[in-house]
């Protein structure tokens, strides 16, 4: 019920993104989502792509620091409120998120939220009691 | 089985050094006076006369000789013979800008071949060994004088020089290179390359003599880890003659200076008065057995502390310690001594690579310290707050080290220039001097 994030360390100074997307670009990977969080000196980029393993293993020849972690995609009604329910669910359970990003596709009136908390397993329970449902990877290979 | 080069002067009893460098250095003293009017004007200026030295007890009534005076001298003034007895010369890298010329007559190289040779078969060379030399050649000692030094051995020599780590690589595998030779920074990098190339498997290498530059236990227990081997260091200088001034042995805790050629002093910087073994201060060399370039009471600019604790190897002569900074290595900044060798021992202690850049500079008339450390797989982490907190647990750790704040720059990896020579540790942008 967790789907595979890449997040690669970019240093924080021009070109340095656009070296990135550039290699993203020469080998055909697909991103469906990607958030990017910065300090002054380092930015860490964080991706949902087609292929994660791909991903991570070119990414790696081609010299980037970047490691896999298991995050939550979680379907909401892309209504007022939609993300609301998503988070009290977790809020209530006392999980925090350490982070989280958006997005939608084609797929009408739903958008996806991507959540890394600490413990998978115990925001899995808390949204799914709410009638939230993470995604496997496979599901999301197939938007 | 400890091995040795020369066991009768490696292992030979304190008196009988003694006996020896009393009786070379009184003869060295007649020598430079008689031949070297550069000298022999500075003992003159302090009413100094080779009759004065009686043995190694009367040294320190002799001037020093420094940096400054190697280049006032520049090139033949400290020529002790005339130039058609030398055969070679080397020359420092003069980073610096202050390039030095020693000189050289056959036999001053035979002996510091020989020294080196000690070196080798204190890492367990023999002549059925592969030596793989990536010092440099040319006029840095590195290459020239492990070169020498496997000769003397018997080992097959590979004289490969420093760069092209392709092929370093490909010699290493396919020639079986069994010791290796070269910077310490560089053999970090090779073992990161090797790895990488998932070469580990094929290389037959079981030690390695690492110097010219300065290196911490951590940078060895790292190199020794990666490449299966044990790493020995050894120290030398141009000015005295190479590599082999003093080399460690099994027992990896100093390094054992050839005293038959070479008198080492412990001084007081400031104030020139030596100061006795286990002391820490600058190292002063006198060349006892020097023909072409023979040079007393150099001082070295090295810190260090002499031990003449019993070696568990059964070598007799003196140990110095690893060089704890150079006065000219030495950073001052807000007032604080900082040496590169202290920052690098808070990076392996936190798990971070070696290759690092220490960046000075002056803002609004006030001194900032900034140390730029290379990201690894290990150390990232997909959580800011994770990778604050180890930024924050690292400037920490320097401050504790130092006493004062240093910046933390984490930059991508292989970003930071590794030389395959010598590595630029510290870039001062104050420009004081």
């Amino acid at each position: 019920m967790t789907v595979r994030q890449i997040s690669i360390f970019l240093e924080n100074s021009p070109g340095k993104l656009q070296e990135l997307t550039n290699v993203l670009e020469k080998y055909s990977i697909n991103m469906q989502a990607l958030s990017l969080a910065e300090t002054t000196d380092f930015g860490i980029i964080r991706l949902i792509v087609d292929d994660p393993y791909k991903a991570s293993t070119v990414l790696k020849e081609e010299g980037y620091i970047c490691s896999m972690t298991k995050v939550l995609a979680v379907e909401i009604p892309d209504n007022p409120g939609g993300l609301a329910g998503a988070i009290r669910a977790l809020g209530d359970n006392g999980i925090n998120i350490e982070y989280m990003y958006a997005f939608i596709t084609k797929k009408k009136d739903v958008a996806y939220v991507i959540f890394r908390v600490e413990d998978n397993e115990k925001a899995i329970k808390a949204l799914t009691s709410r009638k939230y449902r993470p995604m496997c990877q496979d599901e999301l290979n197939q938007m | 089985m400890e091995r040795y080069y020369q066991p009768e002067i490696e292992c030979a009893s304190q008196d009988q050094i003694r006996a020896w460098q009393d009786e070379r250095l009184v003869k060295q003293v007649k020598n430079v006076y008689d031949h070297v009017e550069y000298y022999r004007n500075k003992m003159k200026e302090i009413g100094v006369e080779p009759g004065d030295i009686k043995s190694r007890d009367d040294l320190y009534k002799l001037p020093f000789l420094t940096k400054e005076d190697l280049r006032t001298a520049y090139p033949y003034g400290l020529l002790a013979r005339p130039l058609s007895d030398c055969v070679r010369i080397q020359s420092t890298s003069g980073t610096t800008g202050r390039r030095v010329v020693a000189f050289y007559t056959q036999h001053d190289i035979d002996l510091w071949d020989e020294c080196c040779a000690r070196a080798i078969v204190a890492a367990g060379g023999t002549k059925e060994d592969v030596v793989h030399v990536c010092y440099g050649y040319g006029l840095f000692t590195g290459g020239p004088g492990l070169n020498g030094g496997s000769h003397k051995v018997g080992s097959l020599t590979l004289p490969m020089s420093s760069g092209n780590t392709e092929r370093q690589i490909q010699f290493m595998t396919d020639l079986g290179s069994t010791i290796l030779c070269c910077t310490p920074s560089y053999a970090a990098y090779l073992a990161e390359s090797i790895i990488e190339r998932g070469v580990r498997d094929q290389i037959k290498l079981k030690a390695g003599i690492f110097g010219a530059e300065a290196w911490t236990e951590e940078m060895r227990h790292d190199i020794e880890e990666k490449l299966g081997i044990k790493a020995y260091d050894i120290y030398g200088l141009t000015e005295i003659s190479g590599p082999g001034v003093s080399f460690e042995c099994s027992e990896q805790t100093g390094m054992h200076i050839n005293e038959d050629h070479f008198i080492a002093e412990i001084i007081d910087p400031i104030t020139g008065e030596v100061l006795p073994d286990g002391q820490k201060g600058e190292l002063v060399f006198t060349s006892i057995t020097k023909e072409a370039f023979p040079l007393l009471r150099y001082r070295t600019r090295d810190i260090c502390v002499l031990s003449r604790e019993k070696c568990s190897c059964g070598r007799t002569h003196v140990k110095m310690s690893k060089p704890m900074g150079r006065s000219d290595d030495m950073l001052i900044v807000k007032g604080v001594n900082v040496f590169p060798s202290q920052i690098e021992t808070v990076l392996m202690n936190k798990g971070y690579p070696a290759n690092y850049q220490i960046i000075v500079d002056r803002v609004n008339n006030s001194d900032t310290i900034e140390v730029q450390v290379e990201m690894t797989p290990e150390m990232f982490s997909d959580s800011l707050k994770q990778m604050s907190e180890r930024e924050k647990e690292l400037v920490n750790a320097l401050k504790a080290m130092l006493g004062i704040y240093a910046k933390v720059k984490l930059v991508a990896p292989k970003t930071i220039a590794r030389s395959e020579g010598k590595a630029v540790r510290v870039v001062d942008k104050r420009h004081l001097y």
